[in-house]
């Protein structure tokens, strides 16, 4: 049987429905950008122009930002597996024809979307608010430098390697607690790299920015398959080993 | 209940042609490290047969099961499903011709019933998803409930609606572990009556309990399984498999001489004292009764009854698992 779309939709839409009426998922993923865009809005609409460190300021910033993509999906996909053999919901699905190609592909598009969606979004806002409050100064520092095109840019790599690590330790993990924290915390190393240019200890460089989001994002296409490698019928219906 | 309209399952092989059996189990075993779940299990499923596999806890029923739908690789031995060959490559083409239903429902709470069996009929890329979730429904009569939240649902509610998941589409064989385990008796007859609705259909069901008048009510042939194959065949076969024919004596009073008395019978074989009379081995209990009763007017004896005894499955279970503890007990 070949990749069929229709499976990887059939999840993703369910998925999305059930994300929908989870209390927990919603507030996740309401809190967090909420908590995300009024700390660095504050900062920068309260900035001195004369301040030294506007630079490290928007880079303080547009940081909260990216923690966005970071953190949002590596709650939602340490779930993804463990949680559903919690809820004696994964053996019915893996009964039926779907691979785990699929099964994956759907989990990580589940947590993606949205969390892209909201990640722009919150971006957008930041964006609108500091043109209409921030002194000029910092707003011509915000849309003239690079730093519009890294959020483009390294929302979704972040995400996506959120996303596979996330998804990688929910199938390895026999408890969601334990999952959720190894999977936030498994995400956070491109995000120390991102800091430390956004604060000025590693010298941002457009080669330094490209190679990065190289890594990343080869880093997300060849996950899919080290995760489907890694994701095994047997031990996550049985819990034993071959 | 009424299984009407679930269709007749598929019944051909991958390549249209039809195969004598629905399933081909040949010496597969299965071992986890040291611990051996099954080994050197043989049996054939025809199809349309409800077949039972019964066995204490811990005696392999559904690691066969999952084996059987390929989310467990065997160690060893073979097996055909729905005649394609059991192995890691065909999974996905097995598991599209046939349907397990856990022991646990394993529904999305908070999805409704009809959006829990879309995603399924997605995940087996069915077409006409809204005619094939009415007749599901329909059949385990869940209609009125379509629209409810399976969290909403009791738990009776929801075993109906994980078995109308496992006919959406159409099953060459439906796998059903342990269907009734936890359900209250009124939960457990309407189980009972949609397995047998689905079995005048023809629908070829592979059971696995360890309630015995289940299987011996739902059941085409029963295999017992302790590891490994214990028995295998017809209720009524095990019973005269295991059990000599017997005829049990109600007296009023304990005979005199009855080693005189059922000595004189050339049909019995044997004897022992019950506390309410007597047990007889017997090699025709339709030409033993008669003789039987002409012997014990003679000896005067005062007769209550005198009926064939009748060994239930539960009889053969017991033996066997007796024998087993028995065995590991030397």
């Amino acid at each position: 049987m070949t990749f069929s779309w229709a499976r990887v939709g059939a999840v993703l839409h369910k998925e999305l429905r059930d994300y929908r009426r989870n209390r927990f998922v919603i507030g996740t993923m309401a809190a967090v950008p909420v908590l995300f865009i009024i700390l660095p809005t504050i900062q920068l609409v309260a900035a001195n122009t004369t301040d030294k460190a506007v630079s490290l300021r928007i880079g303080l910033s547009l940081l909260y930002m990216l923690v966005i993509p970071v953190t949002m999906p590596s709650v939602v996909c340490a779930y993804a597996v463990v949680g559903e053999r919690e809820q004696g919901t994964l053996e019915p699905v893996l009964s039926t024809p779907v691979r785990r190609e699929e099964f994956l592909i759907a989990k990580a598009l589940a947590a993606f979307l949205p969390t892209l969606v909201i990640a722009y979004a919150v971006f957008g806002i930041f964006l609108a608010v500091a043109a209409l409050f921030a002194s000029p100064v910092i707003v011509s520092a915000i849309f003239t430098g690079p730093h519009v095109l890294v959020q483009l840019l390294f929302t979704p790599l972040l995400a996506g390697w959120a996303i596979w690590v996330g998804i990688a330790v929910s199938t390895r993990s026999t408890d969601v607690r334990v999952a959720q924290q190894l999977s936030v915390l498994g995400s956070v190393p491109p995000l120390v790299i991102v800091a430390l240019m956004s604060l000025n200890v590693i010298s941002e460089s457009t080669a330094l920015a490209i190679g990065l989001a190289g890594a990343l994002l080869a880093f997300d296409l060849l996950a899919w398959r080290v995760v489907a490698g890694m994701f095994d019928r047997e031990r996550l219906v049985t819990g034993s080993r071959r | 209940m009424t299984a009407q309209e679930v269709a007749v399952p598929g019944r051909s092989g991958p390549d249209g042609s039809r195969p004598h059996a629905a399933l081909v189990v040949q010496h597969l075993g299965k071992r986890f490290g040291e611990r051996v779940a099954f080994d050197d299990v043989s049996f054939e499923v025809g199809y349309g047969e409800v077949f039972g596999f019964l066995g204490p806890n811990g005696a392999g029923k559904t690691t066969i099961v999952r084996t059987l739908g390929t989310l467990i690789a065997p160690s060893s031995g073979s097996a055909t499903v729905a005649g394609i060959p059991l192995s890691a490559r065909d999974g996905s083409a097995i598991r599209s011709r046939i349907s397990m239903m856990p022991e646990s429902p394993g529904l999305y709470l908070r999805l409704t019933v009809t959006e829990n069996l879309q995603c399924f009929a997605g995940l087996y890329e069915l077409d006409d998803v809204r005619g094939r979730i009415g007749r599901a429904l329909r059949a385990v009569n869940l209609e009125e409930r379509a629209g409810d939240l399976c969290g909403s649902l009791s738990k009776g509610l929801r075993q109906r609606v994980a078995l109308a998941r496992a006919l959406l589409n159409d099953p060459a064989v439906l796998f059903l572990d342990e269907p009734t385990s936890g359900l209250d008796p009124v939960a457990t007859r309407e189980v009972h009556e949609l397995v047998a609705a689905l079995r005048e259909r023809g629908v070829t069901i592979f059971l696995t309990t360890h309630r015995l008048e289940e299987a011996e009510r739902l059941c085409d042939r029963v295999a017992i399984l302790n590891t490994t194959l214990r028995l295998i065949g017809r209720p009524d076969e095990l019973r005269e498999q295991l059990f000599r024919r017997s005829l049990d004596v109600r007296l009023r009073a304990p005979l005199d001489d009855p080693k005189a008395v059922f000595g004189a019978v050339a049909e019995v074989g044997g004897w022992e004292r019950t506390p309410s009379g007597y047990t007889l081995t017997v090699s025709a209990p339709d030409l033993a009764a008669p003789a039987l009763a002409r012997a014990l007017v003679k000896a005067d004896a005062d007769i209550l009854s005198i009926a064939e005894s009748h060994h239930s499955l539960e009889d053969v279970y017991l033996e066997l698992v007796d024998e087993d503890v028995e065995a590991k007990a030397r």
